[in-house]
């Protein structure tokens, strides 16, 4: 019987990198539980909790969330995706790359470039949803939630937040020459739509051009989109806008990140 | 379970029968932008030889190595690839091609056994069949100790010994080496060649790129030289040396920078000389008789040696050049 077969479907190519990422989860899990356990408490505990305090005495208008805990909850779980993508789409596609290689031994084999990007990023869903799994089960005790149907929405669309961060960092790094664009990618994209992209506070509160450029980020529509399920207060409009921008994300960056990949491996 | 000892670890032939050339190549180029790697080069590699490309580092060996390993595409000439097109089916290819490359591409924090495993599922073994495989491969390149150790902390050599064991993992029709042993210490190097040689013997296509001559001497049965993306000569290793030196070689030392001047004199005494910064070559059929010669017209080199043409002489010849960098 012959050892290699002819002609795989994409599917069976990309089950055939399984055995490689979960030995690479078993080797990493359980820093990443503990950091996707850890983080989202102390978030709500001093942002939520111990700040909220303040907040909810001096009567501020969360745009309909009883209260600051409730109104932060959804922007941190949208960013938590968000996060996690950065983790996990920067430093190991270059170390796939140009540190460990192992993107190099993949493509001696019969795995083709798409099929790579695919594995690694389904890998990435999967970081991504154990995560926002953990997170959103941490915020169950604070009563953040409307609904279990909201809860699960909101779930959903975090993890659908994280996935258009995911492509588009994978995109990005599999051009990249040097790491340094990883730390501008942190200090100057990461952290600032981390802290303006109303995970915080209502964007209303931006100056006008400010408050329009936040509207146009990919983690507010997250953010927002991830709220209105948490509160149980969907507009179906808003809520089609939110969905076709993360999903159009998705398409691109992905298409995207084939398209750099190749470049830079087949050459 | 039986327990096979190493020598009788074997090869299941299980591809369809191909017929004609592994590889063959007319005209083949590669360009980076405005640099030209390999520029148009011709080859034919027959199933189970031990094929070689000697040259020197930035001779093109590597660029060719990646085209015939279906990674990178040619940028001009055609390219056969067990009949198969590289361009249209890579896949195919790659799944009957064994690649060792010239820097490792283990997963320095799994296990040497994690890594053949892994390995394996990629070529869509399922993962009993890639069990006993691995466990095979890791007697035969006598790694079963090593099996759960983690590759970082192997040495060089070991490393290069899982990277083997990890290309063979498919079975391959051919295998292919990129400077299988730069950088490895003489013991390690002579226990791969060893291993090399029984993958030959049991009928792998072996093709080695090699800045090594004494590398391309044991092991190829035909190699190519190249240099500057062109082949510059081909043959066996005994015809090369043959057709382009003689059978002896006398090598003369005289004092720093003198060598140049003391040629001319003794130019009649062989068929040709060669000077090198630090010794001058004298190449004839009869090298102690040239030596005599030599002290009969009072000259006095500090240190002499005679020997058999080598690779190296063959490359000095046909280039000019030395292959140490």
């Amino acid at each position: 019987m012959a050892l290699v077969r002819d002609n795989p479907s994409s599917v069976d190519l990309l089950l055939r990198q399984v055995d490689y990422w979960r030995t690479v989860y078993r080797r990493t899990w359980r820093g990443s539980v503990v950091a996707s356990f850890v983080q989202p408490l102390f978030y709500v505990a001093a942002m939520g909790v111990l700040l909220g305090d303040y907040i909810d005495d001096g009567g501020a208008s969360l745009e309909g969330a009883p209260s600051y805990l409730a109104y932060i909850a959804p922007g941190l779980l949208a960013a938590q995706a968000m996060q996690v993508s950065a983790a996990e789409c920067m430093f190991p596609v270059m170390s796939a790359i140009r540190w460990v290689k192992t993107y190099h031994g993949m493509l001696a084999t019969p795995l083709d470039v798409p099929d790579i990007v695919r594995a690694h990023l389904a890998f990435v869903a999967f970081r991504i949803a154990m995560s926002c799994a953990v997170f959103g089960l941490v915020l169950a005790p604070f009563d953040v939630y409307g609904s279990v149907a909201g809860a699960l929405c909101a779930y959903l669309g975090a993890v659908l937040v994280g996935m258009a961060f995911a492509t588009c960092l994978y995109a990005f790094a599999a051009g990249v020459k040097s790491e340094q664009w990883f730390v501008a990618m942190m200090r100057l994209g990461i952290l600032p739509l981390f802290l303006f992209s109303g995970a915080f506070f209502p964007i209303s509160n931006l100056a006008p051009p400010l408050e329009a450029l936040a509207r146009v980020t990919p983690l507010w529509h997250g953010v927002d989109l991830v709220r209105m399920c948490t509160l149980g207060q969907p507009e179906s409009g808003a809520v089609l806008v939110h969905l076709t921008y993360l999903v159009a994300m998705v398409a691109v960056g992905y298409w995207w990140a084939v398209r750099r990949l190749r470049a830079r491996m087949v050459v | 379970m039986s327990q096979p000892t190493q020598e009788s670890f074997e090869l299941s032939r299980d591809s369809a029968p191909h017929d004609g050339p592994m590889i063959s190549a007319r005209g083949l180029r590669k360009s980076y932008g405005d640099f030209e790697a390999v520029k148009g080069i011709d080859l034919d590699v027959q199933p189970g030889e031990a094929f070689g490309f000697l040259g020197p580092n930035g001779a093109g060996k590597s660029s060719t190595m990646r085209m015939v390993a279906a990674v990178s595409p040619p940028s001009g000439g055609s390219l056969r690839i067990l009949g198969m097109d590289p361009a249209k089916d890579g896949p195919k290819i790659r799944g009957r091609l064994g690649v060792c490359p010239q820097e490792d591409t283990l997963d320095n924090e799994l296990t040497v056994r994690e890594n053949l495993l892994v390995y394996g599922r990629y070529f869509g073994i399922s993962r009993r069949e890639v069990g006993s495989r691995a466990d095979e491969l890791l007697r035969f390149l006598q790694l079963t100790d090593k099996q759960n150790d983690q590759v970082d902390s192997l040495s060089g050599g070991l490393k290069r010994r899982v990277t083997i064991a990890r290309s063979l993992i498919n079975n391959p029709d051919v295998l292919l080496l990129d400077e299988p042993t730069t950088g490895l210490d003489p013991q390690a190097r002579h226990l791969l060649w060893d291993k090399l040689f029984r993958l030959k013997q049991q009928g792998v296509t072996l093709v080695i790129t090699t800045h090594y001559m004494d590398e391309a001497e044991q092991l190829c049965d035909r190699l190519v030289v190249i240099d500057g993306g062109q082949i510059v000569a081909e043959g066996s290793p005994r015809q090369l040396i043959e057709q382009h030196s003689t059978r002896e070689v006398a090598e003369l030392r005289f004092g720093v920078g003198e060598h140049e001047a003391y040629a001319p004199l003794l130019a009649d005494l062989g068929e040709r000389t060669e000077v090198l910064p630090d010794r001058l070559l004298l190449y004839t059929e009869d090298g102690e008789a040239a030596l005599a010669q030599v002290h009969e017209r009072g000259l006095a080199p500090t240190a002499v040696l005679v020997r058999r043409s080598t690779l190296e002489d063959v490359f000095l010849r046909l280039t000019g050049r030395s292959l140490a960098d």
